[in-house]
């Protein structure tokens, strides 16, 4: 039997439990004279039986699937002759790829070793079994649970509660794919930073000002030596994310407050969404308008007065990524202004104070807490970008704090470093992930102080 | 008494209220019919502060205030009472073109302040509102320190040239509404860490200093528990000295003690205005009497 058709019977199973338990409590409410003796509603039994029914069925699937393969693998290593055992791990699993594909399409090639073939009769009857097995043992454990399930159904069970704290269960489980997905990346990022700092000393990566990594095949090569220090990435990224919030807080703030404090409902309704429809532009398409148009107009400009302007400048992809931020930044400004509560407004009005006033004096630092939170978001965000800056920005690890220049960016050399044939065991490719890792650091602790202040003044305010 | 105070929590702009309230009192015979063209008793005063001539509001299509004519006289505590959704705080935010900042909300009619127009082109709404300040149903403190919410006013009007002047104006402010002496340790305390009744009284503070010539208060009290009110109510009696006041309240016993006159609305109609021990012990309209009889409302 089939995965997908194993699951569609535990569906199919999953709802005649329900009946058969609301069933079931109707009848053992019956002669009390209803269901309002009950303690629960009889579909709260029938939750519960099926929930008791699909839980274990469910569950033994989702090991069994997770689990077979390794289990078979060593079934079927189990078996093989001498010769095959004594290679070693990478040839093993060569041979092992063959032998799933002889297992899955059959093979006519005589040459192939016969133990090979044997092999894959092996894998084919075992996988038989395994679903076979899988369906009994999965079905039994529902059926079992189920049974249990409608043996409690009396008038005096909690099955409202039961359910009620089952779900609660699967919400902290949700939650938790989340943290762990986070701990999972920060390990990976990590193992392999370890592994880049045993060919690399971490002092002079974080602190080294020349940026060209390259490492030597021949001792003699020419430009063999490479040299990681992540200096000129952290000032190219910090030059071009400082120039987008030049762009993107005041014109992202000033509109929220335009939207929020101004507009009529109807300019309101128009121009939100419009400018919405900013953030939803792919970077890509950002990342050409600056390579293409922005780019060229800034050098021919400062040209015309006189500037040596690189073609491809911090400026540029700043300013670009800086609009690309505004609705970031003046959707959550817009979002904070709007909670602050009218009585604030109209104590202010009613003191005499304009509109203006108003929004400086008591709008604005009301919502500053949820606008600085907005802002280091916005932060996050334009340390992250990278296709802008791939296509604006350039290569060139310059260490300059001259926005006519070309930099270069910790998100694009990761993009360099990995893109194309990798072998995963030079400090080349390793620096990625070290660059990944300081990044990954830096936006955690910017949004660390972001809550800190957002709380802070909270605290103060309410 | 201050219980039946919050049952009126919403009047100032819950003008959905009104039909119910409408439904309610069928039973009880007391249809717009009844009610008078001109209010009776004696809404008109010589020499007034303010005057209000054919006065309407609309939010929108819907009438929530019908041709009130009044004045209130230098001086004075004025008291507004009537049931739920009878637009007395609608017609008390009016005074000083609070409704401005309502969408859809239009004024009509005359209102003058010292005999000029408070619609005039030429005049400031933001004078206008230094000149009529006003005191809301919920202590509405801003999240700043006391001594900022004090001085935000004068501040923003210049009324102090220096630090020292600013001082005094916020020391004097506070001990008029009755708080110096519990806040004079804690200036730089946030206002909006103090009590209920205190933050009600940081607000009276507040527009006090900028020395207003009318005070309206809309509900002031009815967020407040008993021993707060009390403060606030010695407070408006005190006040009255230097201020003239406009005070909306839900509760009958409220007006009774605080005001010189009170104003009937009733289905945004003004029913009757006179001294307010007349209205209380022998008011002339059938509604006034239903109403302060506990009758409804």
């Amino acid at each position: 039997m089939s995965t997908s058709s194993l699951i569609v019977i535990i569906l199919i199973g999953a709802f005649a439990t329900f009946m058969l338990g609301r069933q079931r409590s109707l009848s053992v409410a019956a002669p009390l004279g209803g269901k309002r003796h009950l303690h629960s509603l009889p579909n709260y039994y029938g939750s519960f039986s099926s929930l008791l029914w699909a839980i274990p069925a469910l569950g033994i699937l989702a090991l069994w699937l997770i689990f077979d393969d390794s289990v078979i693998y060593n079934l079927v290593w189990a078996s093989m002759p001498e010769h095959l055992q004594a290679l070693s791990d990478q040839e093993r699993s060569l041979i092992y790829n063959q032998i799933q594909g002889i297992a899955m399409n059959g093979s006519a090639d005589p040459s192939v070793d016969p133990a090979m073939i044997k092999a894959a009769e092996h894998m084919n009857s075992l996988l038989d079994s395994s679903k076979t097995a899988l369906a009994i043992v999965s079905i039994l454990a529902g059926i079992i649970g189920s049974a249990i399930a409608l043996s409690l159904v009396k008038e005096t069970f909690q099955a409202r509660n039961k359910v009620e704290s089952i779900i609660k269960v699967f919400l902290i489980l949700s939650s938790c794919i989340a943290i762990l997905t986070t701990i999972g990346i920060v390990l990976s990022v990590l193992f392999e930073s370890l592994r880049f700092f045993q060919s690399v000393s971490p002092i002079e990566f974080l602190f080294g000002t020349h940026w060209s990594p390259q490492i030597a095949i021949r001792a003699d090569q020419v430009g063999s030596s490479g040299g990681f220090g992540a200096i000129p990435l952290f000032t190219g990224t910090l030059l071009i994310s400082a120039i987008a919030m030049f762009v993107a807080v005041p014109v992202g703030l000033m509109s929220a407050i335009y939207l929020s404090e101004y507009a009529s409902h109807k300019v309101r309704d128009m121009v939100k969404p419009v400018l919405e429809v900013l953030a939803g532009v792919p970077t890509v398409v950002y990342g050409f308008f600056a390579a293409l148009t922005v780019a060229p107009s800034i050098r021919n400009m400062g040209e015309s007065i006189g500037l040596s302007v690189s073609s491809e400048s911090a400026l540029a992809a700043g300013l670009v990524m800086g609009v690309m931020i505004i609705p970031f930044v003046s959707s959550l400004s817009d979002d904070v202004i709007h909670a602050v509560p009218q009585a604030m407004r109209d104590g202010s009005y009613g003191l005499g104070a304009t509109r203006s006033e108003t929004i400086r004096k008591v709008v604005f630092p009301a919502a500053l807490p949820g606008i600085v939170g907005g802002v280091m978001l916005a932060i996050s965000r334009a340390i992250g970008e990278t296709m802008i800056v791939v296509m604006a920005a350039g290569l060139a690890a310059n260490l300059t704090a001259n926005p006519l220049d070309a930099v270069t960016t910790v998100t694009v050399q990761i993009v360099t470093l990995l893109t194309g044939d990798q072998e995963f065991d030079s400090p080349k490719t390793l620096a990625a992930f070290a660059l990944g890792l300081v990044l990954f650091a830096i936006t955690l602790t910017l949004n660390v102080i972001a809550l800190h202040i957002v709380n802070k003044y909270r605290e103060q305010y309410e | 008494m201050s219980l039946t105070d919050t049952a009126d929590a919403s009047t100032g702009l819950a003008f959905g209220d009104e039909p119910s309230t409408v439904q309610e009192n069928s039973s009880m015979d007391v249809s717009t019919s009844d009610i008078p063209e001109t209010a009776v008793g004696q809404p008109l005063v010589s020499d007034p502060k303010m005057t209000m001539r054919n006065v309407d509001v609309f939010y929108g299509e819907k009438q929530a205030i019908f041709k009130v004519n009044l004045d209130i006289a230098r001086n004075e505590v004025i008291a507004m009472i009537g049931p739920s959704g009878c637009g007395k705080s609608t017609f008390l935010r009016c005074l000083n073109r609070m409704n401005d900042t309502i969408v859809d909300c239009r004024v009509g009619g005359q209102i003058e302040l010292d005999e000029n127009s408070i619609f005039d082109a030429k005049l400031d709404v933001v004078s206008l509102r230094a000149r009529v300040g006003m005191v809301f149903q919920k202590p509405n403190p801003f999240p700043k320190s006391i001594y900022e919410n004090v001085a935000y006013g004068p501040k923003i009007h210049g009324l102090a040239s220096g630090r020292t002047e600013l001082d005094e104006i916020v020391e004097t402010s506070l001990q008029k509404a009755g708080l110096w002496d519990e806040v004079k340790d804690r200036l730089q305390e946030p206002g909006t860490g103090l009590s209920g009744g205190q933050q009600q009284r940081l607000c009276i503070a507040r527009a006090i200093a900028v020395s207003p010539e009318v005070i309206l208060m809309d509900e002031p009290c009815s967020a407040l528990d008993p021993i707060a009110t009390a403060k606030i109510e010695e407070l408006i009696a005190e006040l009255s000295e230097n201020f003239t006041i406009a005070i909306v309240t839900h509760s009958m016993q409220q007006a009774a003690r605080v005001s010189d006159r009170t104003a009937y609305f009733h289905l945004g109609y003004l029913v009757e205005v006179n001294d307010t021990e007349t209205v209380f012990t022998n008011p002339s309209h059938r509604l006034t009497e239903a109403y302060i009889t506990g009758r409804f409302g």
